[in-house]
């Protein structure tokens, strides 16, 4: 699926929006949600996940081919923790387990 | 600091200068058209933010961490998110701008619906 996917979906279901209105909206919703990551603020979207900026300090990494110390500067990464609700529809029939037994993961 | 789905809603009105209601629409229709793609075994690619993929992942064998019980652990299908180019150059630029994150922001309010 891709972003045009998804645009033709709004204009098929949500009505009253043009081709252009349409790609332009879901637009938004990608734009703003970069924005708010860019902040470094996390965007939850409820039965869907977690979009969360992780602050990595500086740590030593290795050159896999030398062993050769490098440091790693300290960076931000983007991750993605999904929500129950998501995946519970990925393993329908383990769902009514799961939900009882993985509320701590 | 977190914006949540109605924060978005609220925030892609102003943008687009549509109603609320219709921001609403628009934003469960995106997530939904997602969960469905997902639910497929469809990956998603979004350019600039990031794609989606389905993994498998096998049955093991496991153990409850605090007891030390074992447990098996069934086969299970995950979603996983990798982030685009832009938008992790721009995740990573806040750094130097000074943004609102500290070093352990995220670990004290994880909590998930």
């Amino acid at each position: 699926m891709t972003k045009a996917e998804i645009i033709d979906c709004v204009y098929e279901k949500v009505g009253g929006f043009s081709k252009k209105e349409s790609a332009e909206v879901v637009e938004a919703v990608f734009e703003t949600m970069k924005d708010v990551l860019a902040r470094g603020d996390k965007v939850k979207i409820s039965g869907f996940g977690n979009f969360v900026v992780r602050e990595k300090k500086e740590r030593i990494g290795r050159n896999p081919q030398t062993g050769e110390p490098i440091p790693i500067s300290a960076r931000r990464v983007l991750t993605f923790k999904p929500s129950q609700v998501l995946k519970n529809v990925l393993n329908p029939d383990k769902a009514a387990v799961r939900t009882k037994t993985a509320e701590s993961a | 600091m977190a914006m949540t789905k109605s924060e978005l809603i609220e925030a892609v009105a102003e943008r687009t200068k549509i109603t609320k209601s219709r921001a609403e629409l628009v934003v469960n229709c995106v997530f939904d058209a997602m969960t469905a793609a997902l639910e497929r075994g469809e990956g998603i690619e979004i350019r600039g933010y990031g794609s989606f993929t389905v993994r498998d992942y096998k049955p093991y064998d496991g153990r409850n961490p605090r007891t030390g019980n074992q447990v098996s652990v069934p086969s299970k299908r995950l979603p996983f998110f990798k982030v685009g180019k832009e938008l992790k150059t721009l995740v990573n630029q806040g750094l130097a701008g000074g943004g609102s994150v500290e070093a352990d922001h995220d670990d004290d309010d994880d909590d998930d619906e």
